[in-house]
């Protein structure tokens, strides 16, 4: 059984966050030197150890508004999630650059609110949406999920967001309605690495409607328990967890419901190498390296590979939805 | 301190040597938070493509010194070349064995499973194969007992190169304008070499016809 509850933690067990900044302050005083540097490495380790404990805003590095009145998720993963560094600052987001370090550095002035996303397509609520009419009727969860890359590396992140279910039902597609389209934004002035036609933006994504209404399909909207960082998608962004993470579309403009599958941009680009569906699938390489294994980010230098999952570790719950469908061929 | 005297390269060789160095121990540096802003959220990658950079970067180095002595005619350059073509096999060394030990945890199966496999992998395990005989044959004594076989040997070199660029250009996922750099580098030291043996052969052809 892949999905675990979350253990439960005592409030008094985590780190108060005022206390956390107190204990901060008297270190700034009593470090000096040598001595600094070793209490700063002991404070390190008692930070860690309350932010496994909690998931929530006060990990280290983390910045950005808190969100308030997130639920916690059964869909959530029992691993350790990676550290807000980790998960900030190495990022495949190619309208902020080709590089994963290049995310974090260009997207420092975007501005993502205000925000809105068209609706258009098979559905009886089409339109304009602001970010709030979209996310603000509905309850945010945390999701901790695991995340594996096609270039063959995984995390584990603890987002904050809206199933994409209670979205699409909100806009209430109609039986015409076979798959769900989306687009990132297309903006060089606000995204610099569209000067570059690297892909032919705006990126698009789709999903099946079956799979856009799967309960783990996600808008994301939020990381540790504060609102999403610029480069890991903001405001809104898709994160399907059984996917290879190129399915999990940016800063999302627009959402159209369609009864022809759409052409997503990685598989416009090269269709030999990147497919529809794009599921996590140990057994099916990439045609220029192995998906068998992956690398956890986070782990060090010499920490290896682990072996990849079936869907990423979600078979249990999406399996059904390929059954009859020959996985080597839809790849 | 002429260039090209005995002291000229006693002074300057170590200093070459030292700058050649610098990016590896940078590297292992950064590695281990000593210095630098660390190897990022995934080291094993950074050091990976780092040290393929460097040993593609002082591969297309050693290509230089032939043109460059042509040009400035300097001739003297040429003893630094072996020392530029080593440090070309050092980093390309480096670059297998993380690949093998830090990204494969020395995993034979999948190791091999690479080479036969991937076609890029393929290139570039080639490139460094042809590498060792280069860099077992660079001493001075094999020079000699090689003679005239020993530049049929060398001119390997270019093949090689051609292989480490093509093995950069096809790892990327899409965005090739780094590899491109390298290859049009290399497409011109390349040209330079043949556009001088037309020019030579012209020259003999003239010589001949006179």
């Amino acid at each position: 059984m892949l999905i675990r509850t979350p253990k439960n933690y005592l409030s008094s067990e985590i780190t108060d966050e005022s206390v956390y900044a107190k204990r901060r302050q008297f270190l700034k005083f009593a470090g000096i030197g040598v001595a600094g540097v070793g209490l700063a490495g002991i404070n390190a380790g008692s930070v860690v150890a309350a932010s496994t404990a909690n998931s929530g805003p006060d990990v280290p590095g983390a910045n950005g508004r808190i969100l308030t009145g997130v639920k916690k998720s059964p869909l959530s993963t029992s691993e350790d999630a990676n550290s807000w560094s980790d998960i900030t600052t190495y990022n495949n987001y190619y309208e902020f650059g080709t590089r994963k370090e290049d995310p974090h550095q260009n997207a420092v002035d975007f501005e993502p609110l205000p925000w809105s996303v068209s609706v258009k397509g098979d559905c009886n609520k089409p339109g304009n949406y602001a970010y709030e009419d979209l996310v603000s009727p509905h309850a945010l969860e945390e999701r901790i999920y695991r995340l594996r890359c096609v270039e063959a590396w995984s995390m584990v992140v603890p987002w904050v967001g809206i199933p994409l279910a209670s979205i699409i039902k909100q806009l209430e597609p109609n039986s015409n309605a076979k798959f769900v389209s989306f687009k990132t934004l297309h903006d060089a002035s606000r995204m610099p690495g569209q000067r570059r036609r690297v892909l032919d933006w705006p990126y698009v994504e789709g999903l099946t409607i079956a799979e856009a209404m799967h309960p783990l399909s996600l808008i994301a909207v939020g990381l540790y328990g504060r609102e999403l960082p610029n480069q890991n998608g903001a405001p809104m962004r898709l994160v399907v967890p059984w996917k290879y993470g190129f399915k999990s579309i940016k800063a999302i403009t627009e959402i159209r419901f369609q009864q022809k599958r759409p052409l997503s941009s990685w598989e416009k680009a090269i269709p030999s190498e990147y497919g529809f569906y794009a599921n996590v699938n140990p057994e099916v390489d990439h045609p220029r390296w192995s998906q068998a294994r992956e690398r956890p980010i986070g782990a060090g230098l010499f920490a290896g590979k682990k072996p990849t999952l079936m869907f990423n570790g979600y078979a249990d719950q999406v399996a059904s939805l390929y059954s009859g469908l020959d996985l080597r061929r839809n790849f | 301190m002429a260039p090209g005297s005995k002291v000229f390269f006693r002074l300057t060789k170590p200093v070459i040597f030292l700058l050649g160095l610098a990016p590896f121990i940078y590297l292992l540096l950064n590695a281990f938070g000593l210095a630098g802003p660390g190897l990022g959220a995934n080291p094993v990658e950074e050091l990976q493509h780092e040290t393929g950079r460097w040993g593609l970067r002082f591969l297309l180095m050693t290509l230089c010194i032939t043109p460059l002595r042509r040009w400035t005619g300097w001739t003297w350059l040429i003893r630094y070349r072996r020392m530029l073509g080593l440090f070309a096999f050092f980093y390309t060394l480096v670059h297998f064995l993380n690949y093998a030990v830090l990204d494969q945890g020395l995993d034979g199966v999948a190791i091999y499973e690479d080479v036969i496999k991937r076609p890029y992998i393929t290139l570039g395990m080639t490139g460094l194969v042809l590498l060792i005989p280069l860099a077992i044959t660079s001493t001075r004594g094999m020079m000699r007992r090689l003679g005239k076989r020993w530049k049929k040997l060398h001119s390997l070199v270019y093949l090689i190169a051609i292989l480490g660029t093509w093995h950069f250009f096809w790892q990327e996922k899409l965005d090739t304008l780094d590899a491109t750099v390298y290859a049009v580098i290399l497409a011109l030291l390349l040209v330079t070499r043949i556009h001088h043996k037309r020019r030579q052969t012209v020259r003999i052809q003239n010589k001949s016809s006179n």
